[in-house]
């Protein structure tokens, strides 16, 4: 966007709506996978500095066990699924059945790996799949990539794109929490998805707000 | 007395300066490459978190000069001149440029190897000698430079500490 097309706040209200509906589905799909109630919701959509979406994501230094993929299509952008590793190990253990299986590990059993990657597969492509019904708008994600690492070298990759035009992003955060048996929360993750500045005038355009 | 050790903090696509007994840190470098420029003798350091190689990558009317490469380190040691480091003193150790990820836009996949590639040919047009570097691979690095032992700390989440 430029000074003649400034965001505003109801350009962001808006994105929260297409985040909340997305968040809807993938938090279907979660549930159905985990057989727990999983909420999510959207806390907010914001243009923020990069080093303010490190801290969306709980600090650049904070290890995480993070998903990343590319949209491509009518719109492009960057997605992240964003776990820290307890919440990571909590998931993949129920997912897999083996209460062993450890992020932080130095050798990572593939099956983790793989779990986490369907996984990401799974929630993105709900969560595509419903914005893109929402907007009419092409959305082909990519095959999503895992790394555990710190959560800023793993989400910088992901502004390299939007850093070539500009040095905020906007985020559309949503967070993702299991309501335990005893109420305690024992996930704790999010996803973030970062519209290429490229992308904003197609998004606000099909939702027609511009 | 005790003095308490301050850090000066450097985010990403941003620089700044300091004299011992302060050290400077950034955290999270993936893809981006720290620089730290330094004169031994005076006990002063700047750091820049470089983003991208090139500024005629930048799209943007204002242009944020430490995000790249090319004006980054200029930028840095203009910076360090005016705190009355000579050029001639400077020497460099960088960090940085992993590849987190095997996938991405034509442009976005080698980022990190083309980031460290630039700022080496930066401080080479700048006649900057390379003390240490610890670059490429595909973990993310947290830096800390102390500018009292021009040792550069670098911590990685599955490999460890070390100095260089």
């Amino acid at each position: 966007m430029n000074s003649e097309n400034p965001i505003t706040d109801m350009h962001l209200d808006v994105l929260k709506e297409v985040g909340n509906i997305g968040a809807a589905h993938a938090a279907t799909s979660l549930s159905q996978l985990l057989e727990r109630k999983i909420d999510m919701h959207v806390p907010n959509v914001k243009l923020v500095s990069f080093d303010e979406m490190f801290d969306l994501a709980g600090g650049a230094e904070t290890i995480v066990a993070g998903i990343f993929l590319r949209i491509e299509g009518d719109l492009s952008g960057s997605m992240f699924f964003v776990l820290p590793l307890e919440s990571a190990n909590h998931f993949i253990r129920r997912l897999i059945g083996d209460e062993t299986f450890n992020f932080s590990s130095p050798d990572l059993p593939e099956i983790g790996i793989s779990a986490m990657q369907e996984l990401g597969n799974i929630l993105s492509g709900s969560y595509l799949s419903a914005l893109s019904d929402f907007t009419g708008l092409k959305i082909y994600p990519t095959v999503p990539s895992l790394s555990v690492d710190m959560v800023g070298a793993i989400v910088s990759f992901g502004l390299i794109e939007v850093s070539h035009h500009s040095d905020e992003v906007i985020v559309i955060d949503t967070q993702i929490r299991e309501e335990g048996e005893d109420g305690i929360s024992n996930i704790d993750g999010h996803f973030f998805l970062l519209p290429d500045p490229s992308s904003y005038v197609t998004i606000f355009r099909s939702l027609g707000v511009m | 007395m005790m003095t308490l050790k301050e850090v000066v903090r450097v985010g990403i696509a941003d620089m700044n300066i300091v004299k011992e007994p302060m050290t400077i840190r950034t955290s999270g470098l993936g893809s981006c490459v720290g620089v730290v420029l330094y004169d031994e003798k005076r006990k002063v350091a700047g750091m820049v978190h470089i983003m991208l190689p090139d500024s005629n990558l930048g799209k943007s009317d204002r242009v944020n000069v430490a995000k790249f490469a090319d004006t980054g380190i200029y930028a840095l040691m203009e910076l360090l001149k005016a705190e009355g480091v000579r050029p001639m003193a400077l020497k460099a150790k960088i960090a940085g440029g992993s590849q987190m990820f095997q996938f991405g836009s034509s442009d976005t996949i080698r980022i990190g190897p083309r980031n460290v590639e630039a700022v080496k040919n930066e401080l080479n047009r700048l006649s900057i000698p390379i003390i240490a570097e610890d670059t490429g691979g595909s973990s993310g690095r947290t830096i800390e430079f102390n500018p009292t032992l021009s040792i550069l700390n670098v911590r990685t989440v599955n490999l460890g500490t070390k100095e260089i």
